[in-house]
């Protein structure tokens, strides 16, 4: 428990999550502070493509073996499953919440937030903690099945929802996806003499780029948490922590039956208690257009991302290193 | 100067949603068109604004076109099914223009 408190407090006076809580409150405080839609872009962009290569050139460091194949699968599995899960907790904890609203909101909470991981990995790493290079492969596979399960519920609930090639491509070729699996790969095919050609732009001013974009996701969360209004009922916040945890328990199991080393456990964590608000709202937005953005959008980047940035990662890692003794 | 008589379709709607219109105006044979980002506005769904969003979710487009009054009906049956449901206005204006045959 000291473990858990100790990186807490670490995390909380980190520089990441200190300008993720100034753009909140300068949001909230209704500040004009405000990044143009291109920077916001372009350093997501940058991010992907770090984050990428050094998974890839990872991977060439470390060899690639079966290990990697099963994870990638059971990212795949956990990503199918946890929009059930997610469904029916939403519709306990929240009655007024429609068919189509808590499909929508169950896909977002089967995918991932890939800057939550992003800040994960950055977190483990001030924490020298290690994790497998091919987490970044898992993170990439776990985008796109839970928009299925999500499709499927609404389905079956007579929600409607269509599936056509305009969602597929919107799905699979998504830019974020092709980013971060081309460099992953370009990583893994150049290795060790690829990163040290790039390093210099993708290893130092990294944490300077996750400052800035977690500023920007903070004055988006807090601009959205202003406008939110009456989408925001108690039931509604209490699925917003308490999916996360749940999310993280089956993460938790799955990296435990995998092997993985702390820092993997707690990555595969990580990703299964975050939600996605960059590839799946815009699924949504074409699949189930009834579906309300202000719910689903408030839900993943205003309440899940702060709680998983600020409690939810360090709790996430220490348990990891608890259970796995790493 | 010679002016004809034509209509100006406006079509804001979610950027995601842009292949589907313009899939929509090519099926009703229109092939000039433009479209533009919108910074932010207000609507029936919430204030929204483009600055600082990293995905196209929240993001709004206006695409525009000027076509023969004759063309409105088929542009507007090709357009709806497309609109349906999703947050967007159409408008049509009646307005001149120069060069009808390019129209």
């Amino acid at each position: 428990m000291d473990q858990i408190l100790s990186l807490a407090g670490q995390n909380l006076l980190s520089p990441v999550i200190l300008f993720f809580a100034l753009g909140l409150v300068a949001a909230l405080a209704r500040s004009d502070l405000t990044f143009p839609e291109a920077i916001a872009k372009g350093m997501s962009l940058y991010l992907l493509f770090a984050i990428g290569f050094k998974g890839g050139a990872s991977v060439a460091d470390h060899g690639a073996d079966f290990s990697l194949g099963v994870a990638v699968l059971a990212g795949v599995v956990l990503s199918l499953l946890l929009p059930l899960v997610a469904f029916a907790l939403l519709r306990i904890l929240a009655r007024g919440v429609s068919v189509t609203d808590a499909a929508a909101v169950a896909g977002h909470y089967g995918s991932i937030s890939i800057v939550t991981f992003v800040a994960a990995t950055s977190l483990l790493g001030a924490a020298g903690m290690e994790f497998e290079g091919y987490m970044v492969a898992v993170a990439a596979a776990m985008e796109a099945p839970a928009i299925v399960s999500a499709l499927w519920l609404a389905m079956r609930g007579g929600a409607g929802g269509k599936m056509d090639s305009d969602l597929w491509r919107e799905i699979l070729l998504n830019g974020s996806i092709v980013l971060l699996l081309g460099a992953f790969f370009i990583g893994w095919a150049t290795g060790e003499r690829g990163m040290e050609e790039v390093a210099p732009f993708i290893v130092a001013p990294f944490k300077g780029v996750l400052c800035l974009f977690l500023l920007d996701m903070g004055i988006v969360a807090g601009r959205g948490l202003r406008q939110a209004g009456g989408v925001v009922t108690p039931g509604v916040v209490a699925f917003g922590v308490i999916m996360p945890l749940v999310g993280a328990a089956f993460g938790l199991a799955a990296g435990l039956v995998l092997g993985l080393s702390a820092g993997g456990v707690a990555v595969m964590m990580t990703l299964s208690a975050s939600a996605s608000y960059i590839a799946v709202p815009a699924a949504m937005r074409v699949a189930l257009p009834k579906a309300n953005p202000a719910l689903y959008l408030t839900l993943a980047l205003g309440i899940t991302f702060p709680f998983n940035l600020t409690l939810g990662i360090p709790l996430y890692m220490g348990l990891a290193q608890m259970l796995t003794g790493g | 100067m010679q002016m004809h008589e034509a209509r100006r379709v406006e079509v804001i709607i979610e950027a995601v949603m842009e292949k589907q219109v313009i899939r929509a105006l090519k099926e009703a044979g229109v092939t000039g068109f433009t479209i533009l980002p919108v910074l932010g506005g207000s609507g029936r769904s919430g204030q929204w604004t483009r600055e600082g969003n990293v995905g196209r979710a929240s993001g709004m487009i206006a695409v525009i076109c000027l076509i023969a009054p004759a063309r409105l009906d088929a542009l507007l049956e090709a357009l709806f099914p497309v609109l349906n449901d999703h947050i967007g206005v159409v408008s049509v204006t009646e307005t001149s223009i120069l060069r009808a045959e390019r129209f």
